[in-house]
């Protein structure tokens, strides 16, 4: 198993750390990971992205330009990365400010309304964490238990005591992740 | 037990530098490379092992403060990023000069000038050919992962003790900024001895030294030159080293060093998915470079494309290895841009299996 994965949207949203959390889980799973940030001019305030790799065989290049997975939070990153999905992957998006609906035929989409499910939460900090869990419900590359496990090594021990809230907000993400477009 | 870790480059070679027994550390911040000096600052070793660590006021500063150090018999590192590095090269054309260790980490971005931030291969003639002036060589390693950033550390140390030369280690944008598994060793304790070449002061029972690196005489400064000579031979005859990857049948040959090696990795085995019969040489020393091995596929193979982010570089010491036995092209991304598997596997059907 290799899974390539772009995740994309507004410096805030979580994007990097959406990364981090999947690549620790993948470690604490026994698997090979790599994470490789945008750091250009484009963090400061514009969009962000980042590309994590998990895998059962060594990896080879750490930079991408097609990939299993896009997750993209907003509209200038949806325009950037729907067609770098490679053909017969999945593409899931954020509802909120999307102004158009993906073109792609070929790929697996969904979407996902985190944002106003981490409002719902009174808490929008935890909307990253709905997205994983939306994205693990339709691609289960990770035990559920070893998220919570990288969350554990992500996290400064002071936050630990919000895991559980975490917890929750993946359970959310896998109940309101929404199929838009399935090949089979 | 092995003590597993998910780490960014920069902080992993920083963590590294600590357990590595070494005594101080003077930087100055410039990106892609902020995050060494800013986890040590976090990390604040001195509490932990007495290691020194200081902003200078700039990068001509914190190399002379190397050097300083350096002169001590101290394990002392500086890094940088490519501007930053250019500023420092008068300072290591003199400890290299004055025969002193010291370990010089280089993040590469793209230039020339101020460039921008982005990863580049770029500064490999700075590194490999001189830089600073003078006939003089630094070792120079290239990290292909996260965990050889940690591990060039100890090894950069080790070496620039035995030979009393600097050490470089030519990582760049994506392999400091990257993040990935490594495995730490276990912290060395710094050594307190003083080596007998070190001016600590002259006590009784201890011979004067002095470290320079001037000689006005031509006579001694040649005797210094043919020393240096000398040094570089055995370095080169003990310390080359590089990977291979898939060349036992390999009838066409990429060479690609740092992040570029592992791109270029990639676009090997879409190669081989096409039925090519290609392989890769990695080289981990940049100076010394694995010459030897590259003759030798030099006279076996039908051609050689070098891979690296920049407009050609290590290209020429490919060519003068293979010494026009097969024909050897290079294939580059510049300015930040980075090579995609595909772009090179193009390139290679474009202008050696077709060419």
């Amino acid at each position: 198993m290799t899974e390539e994965i772009i995740i994309a949207g507004f410096g805030g949203q979580g994007v990097l750390s959406m990364g981090q959390i999947l690549c620790y889980s993948g470690v604490m799973q026994g698997q090979e990971v790599s994470w490789m940030p945008s750091y250009g001019p484009e963090m400061r305030g514009g969009t962000a992205n980042c590309t994590a790799i998990i895998s059962d065989k060594e990896i080879s290049s750490p930079v991408l330009t097609q990939y299993d997975t896009a997750i993209v939070l907003n509209q200038p990153s949806m325009d950037k990365f729907e067609d770098a999905v490679k053909p017969g992957g999945l593409l899931i998006y954020e509802e909120n400010g999307m102004t158009r609906k993906p073109k792609r035929t070929d790929i697996n989409i969904c979407s996902i309304a985190a944002y106003d499910e981490s409002v719902r939460m009174n808490n929008t900090k935890v909307f990253n964490m709905i997205v994983i869990g939306g994205f693990l419900k339709v691609k289960p590359i990770i035990e559920l238990e070893n998220v919570i496990k990288g969350l554990q090594k992500v996290l400064p021990e002071r936050y630990h005591h919000l895991i559980p809230l975490n917890e929750e907000a993946i359970h959310k993400g896998m109940d309101i992740i929404k199929k838009e477009h399935s090949l089979n | 037990m092995k003590e597993l870790r998910l780490m960014k480059g920069n902080e992993a070679l920083a963590e590294a530098a600590i357990r590595a027994g070494a005594d101080a550390y003077f930087g100055y911040p410039i990106t892609p490379q902020s995050e060494v000096i800013e986890y040590l600052m976090r990390e604040n070793p001195v509490d932990r092992t007495g290691m020194q660590v200081l902003q200078a006021e700039s990068e001509v500063a914190a190399i002379n403060m190397v050097y300083g150090a350096a002169g001590c018999g101290k394990r002392a590192m500086t890094s940088s990023s490519s501007p930053g590095i250019s500023l420092k090269m008068e300072g290591i054309s003199y400890i290299a000069g004055a025969e002193l260790p010291c370990l010089i980490v280089n993040v590469v971005r793209a230039g020339p000038g101020l460039g921008t931030i982005q990863p580049s291969q770029s500064d490999y003639f700075q590194a490999v050919k001189g830089g600073g002036h003078g006939d003089y060589k630094m070792i120079v390693l290239a990290p292909a992962t996260v965990q050889e950033s940690v591990d060039y550390v100890k090894l950069g140390f080790d070496l620039a003790f035995k030979y009393r030369n600097p050490v470089m280690i030519l990582s760049d944008g994506i392999i400091g900024q990257m993040m990935e598994k490594v495995e730490l060793f276990e912290q060395m304790p710094r050594t307190t001895e003083e080596p007998e070449w070190a001016t600590v002061g002259k006590k009784p029972g201890r011979d004067s030294v002095i470290v320079t690196s001037l000689q006005l005489q031509s006579e001694e400064q040649e005797k210094v030159n043919l020393r240096l000579q000398a040094k570089y031979r055995v370095i080169e005859k003990n310390e080359v080293r590089y990977e291979t990857y898939m060349c036992d049948d390999a009838e066409y040959l990429f060479v690609a060093f740092g992040s570029c090696a592992r791109i270029t990795r990639k676009a090997m085995e879409l190669a081989r998915e096409k039925g090519y019969k290609v392989g890769l040489v990695r080289p981990q020393t940049l100076y010394p470079f694995p010459e030897k091995v590259i003759n030798e596929f030099g006279s076996r193979m039908k051609g050689i494309l070098t891979v690296e982010m920049n407009a050609g570089q290590m290209v020429e010491d490919v060519r003068l290895a293979v010494n026009g036995q097969c024909p050897v092209k290079h294939f580059g991304r510049f300015g930040g841009m980075i090579p995609s598997p595909d772009e090179i596997l193009n390139a290679l059907e474009q202008k050696i299996i077709g060419g």
